[in-house]
């Protein structure tokens, strides 16, 4: 296993992580460093543990009794899994973008505004308006919402929903955004889409998206992490990963031998 | 691979009469199989058609009366009293009426217009009309008057073209003369039970099944709902849930008389001063009620898609937040739907009410949780039980009141529903 060396911004580090679903072991020791103004891809086979290990880093799967994880997680040097940390304030922090676009099916204005107004983010009717529409344009939706903010965000095409949730993880003004297959379920022009507003998010937080789609990591990431078993394989520059692997299973892997 | 590579396999002949046969068959099982859900829908129908033209036709009549046209000659009747001692405050003429015997100069009356039998061609309660007359208006006392009072059941089943032959030519004669005449019976929708068919009414048993359903769902709605939030969204899967789960499912199934008796001993046990209440009665159906109400909500509440809650607790919404915003305005449409039907069971029932007492005679309306009180089922069973003849029509009436109220709330139930379900 292996850590770039760099001088970027950490943001969240890993270290000696291991998951357990009951008796199972779906992660096992593994460490990872992810940095601001980064975007780090998780690729490997189907039931890998990619998408296991994107959930630990902001503690969703502890809705999932059955699962326990040992280990070291850190936000900004403070360890995500002890009990001085508030779980709902590290959602906040470390948002999340679903593989299924999953808007709730209020207004389009109402799904940006609901995580704002839970985390008591605006003061007024105006500021929401605010947060609403920088979201949308962040997220390259407010052109084609901006007439119909008061329809239902379930009426809109699967890539708006996608960008729309997307909008709504911005909302609440995230640190570390979470993308769990996030263009898998899109056709390939709302994928371009979807890929493009991932390079320009990138300035502005940590981006960890798990895919299935090889090319993809290669066009949206500056690091790569191949799991295979639920081992961390190799983890290093994007580049480095795809034109010229360490290991021989990542050569297999992305030569496309297997998986 | 057994068979030889050199066996050529025959084309299908799709025209064969192998296949015609088929094809034959087929279409007869198809038609067979529409017949018979065609038959099953008339039977079902038929059912339900007789059951509501019997119904229908009956209790009709229940909601007519007959009455008779009374001549009385006031200042020389029996009762002697001065029009003029009718003032003062309400409840002195109250008291003073109190006072007076009527029953026996309505009856000389009757004698005197109708013969020697004339007496059994009203209704025992007809002195009440001749004395609410004359409390209307007390210089009826001065002069001759002519009232209409409620016939006899056996004069109104006679009306209504039964009973017996003399009886049938007798009231016939009288209503050449026009003296019978038949309206629509106010009283049956205003007043209460009595023991005289021709002035009982619903309303007294139709607010007492109002004021135990309110009680119902009061007690059952918010337990059943927050059981049923708490079972899916928070309680862990371990041997005592699956206790619990199972538990709920038998008490669904459990008879409602056994309901009866625990209400008996429970609740009248601590309040035994309570007997007959609609709070004491509306308890026992809630605890009935209660199991339906927690399964369909558990049911509800699982058909919320998990990605709802997935997307509310990524961007961090604490679980009771996912549940009050997301999940409940989700389930809430086949919450309410569950809650209806355990309600309109709980409406229906007759049996643990009797335990609890609701089965006396209540002849004033209840003016309150805590008075006694009986309920539609309940004097449906009371009335359908009388010697009386003119109790059997009521008796229709009254079920028809019961559908009534059912009927009004399953529409109160679909239109909550799509209410619910238009805003998202």
């Amino acid at each position: 296993m292996t850590n770039t060396q760099d001088t970027s911004t950490l943001k969240m580090t890993a270290r000696n992580v291991d998951i357990f679903y009951g008796d199972k072991q779906a992660i096992k020791n593994v460490s990872i460093d992810v940095s601001m103004e980064h975007v780090t891809a998780f690729i490997g086979p189907s039931g890998c543990g990619k998408s296991t290990f994107l959930r630990t880093l902001n503690r969703m799967n502890d809705t999932i009794s059955s699962a326990r994880v040992t280990g070291d997680i850190r936000l900004d040097g403070e360890d995500i899994y002890s009990s001085s940390m508030d779980v709902v304030q590290l959602r906040a922090r470390v948002g999340m973008v679903f593989q299924k676009p999953n808007p709730f099916p209020k207004s389009i204005y109402e799904n940006i505004a609901y995580g704002p107004r839970i985390h008591g983010l605006a003061t007024g009717k105006s500021e929401m308006d605010q947060i609403v529409e920088k979201s949308l344009k962040r997220a390259g939706l407010w052109e084609e919402v901006k007439d119909r903010l008061q329809d239902s965000g379930t009426a809109l095409s699967g890539g708006q929903q996608q960008r729309l949730c997307i909008a709504r993880a911005i909302a609440v003004d995230p640190e570390v955004i979470l993308m769990d297959e996030p263009s898998s379920a899109l056709d390939p022009i709302a994928t371009a889409k979807i890929e493009e507003l991932i390079h320009e998010l990138r300035g502005r937080y940590a981006i960890v998206i798990v895919t299935h789609n090889m090319q993809q990591a290669a066009r949206v990431s500056q690091r790569t992490a191949f799991f295979h078993l639920g081992t961390l394989v190799e983890y290093g520059e994007t580049s480095d990963i795809f034109t010229n692997p360490r290991e021989e299973k990542t050569k297999d892997y992305i030569t496309g031998r297997y998986g | 691979m057994t068979e030889p590579t050199t066996m050529k396999r025959q084309p299908t002949d799709w025209k064969s009469p192998d296949m015609v046969q088929r094809i034959k068959r087929r279409y007869a099982a198809e038609r067979r199989f529409k017949a018979m859900g065609m038959v099953a829908i008339l039977i079902s129908v038929a059912f339900l058609a007789f059951l509501l033209i019997s119904m229908a036709s009956n209790g009709a009549r229940g909601f007519m009366r007959t009455d008779v046209r009374l001549p009385i000659d006031f200042p020389a009747s029996t009762l002697m009293v001065d029009p003029a001692s009718f003032k003062g405050s309400s409840d002195d003429v109250d008291q003073l009426l109190a006072g007076l015997d009527f029953e026996g100069p309505v009856a000389a009356a009757a004698e005197q217009a109708y013969g020697a039998e004339g007496g059994a061609l009203l209704a025992d309660s007809a002195w009440l009309i001749v004395r609410d007359a004359i409390k209307a208006d007390p210089t009826l006392l001065t002069r001759k008057a002519e009232l209409w009072v409620p016939a006899s059941s056996d004069v109104d089943i006679a009306y209504k073209g039964e009973g017996e032959k003399p009886m049938r030519d007798r009231v016939a004669a009288m209503k050449q003369a026009g003296q019978v005449t038949s309206g629509f019976n106010l009283g049956f929708l205003t007043g209460a039970d009595a023991t005289d068919p021709t002035i009982v009414g619903i309303w007294g048993a139709f607010k007492g099944s109002l004021l135990t359903m309110i009680v119902t769902l009061l007690f059952a709605f918010p337990v059943g709902v927050f059981s049923a939030i708490y079972l899916e969204e928070y309680a862990p899967r371990n041997r005592w849930t699956d206790l619990i789960e199972v538990s709920i499912n038998n008490l669904a199934a459990v008879p409602s008389i056994i309901f009866g008796l625990l209400g008996l001993a429970v609740f009248l046990g601590l309040f035994p001063t309570l007997r007959s209440a609609p709070i004491i009665g509306g308890m026992t159906l809630a605890l009935m009620t209660m199991p339906v109400i927690v399964i369909a909500g558990r049911n509800a509440i699982k058909a919320v898609p998990p990605s709802i809650r997935d997307a509310a607790l990524g961007i961090g919404a604490s679980p009771v937040q996912v549940v009050f915003h997301h999940v409940l305005p989700l389930a809430l449409p086949g919450i309410l739907t569950g809650t209806i039907i355990g309600m309109a069971r709980a409406l229906g029932e007759t049996a643990p009410l009797l335990m609890v007492g609701m089965r006396a005679f209540i002849s004033a309306p209840p003016a309150s949780f805590t008075e006694p009180a009986t309920v539609l089922p309940v004097q449906i069973f009371l009335w359908s039980d009388e010697v009386s003849r003119g109790f059997v029509e009521k008796t229709s009436a009254a079920i028809i009141v019961l559908l009534v109220f059912l009927l009004a709330m399953n529409g109160l139930a679909i239109y909550l529903r799509n209410r619910f379900e238009t805003r998202w």
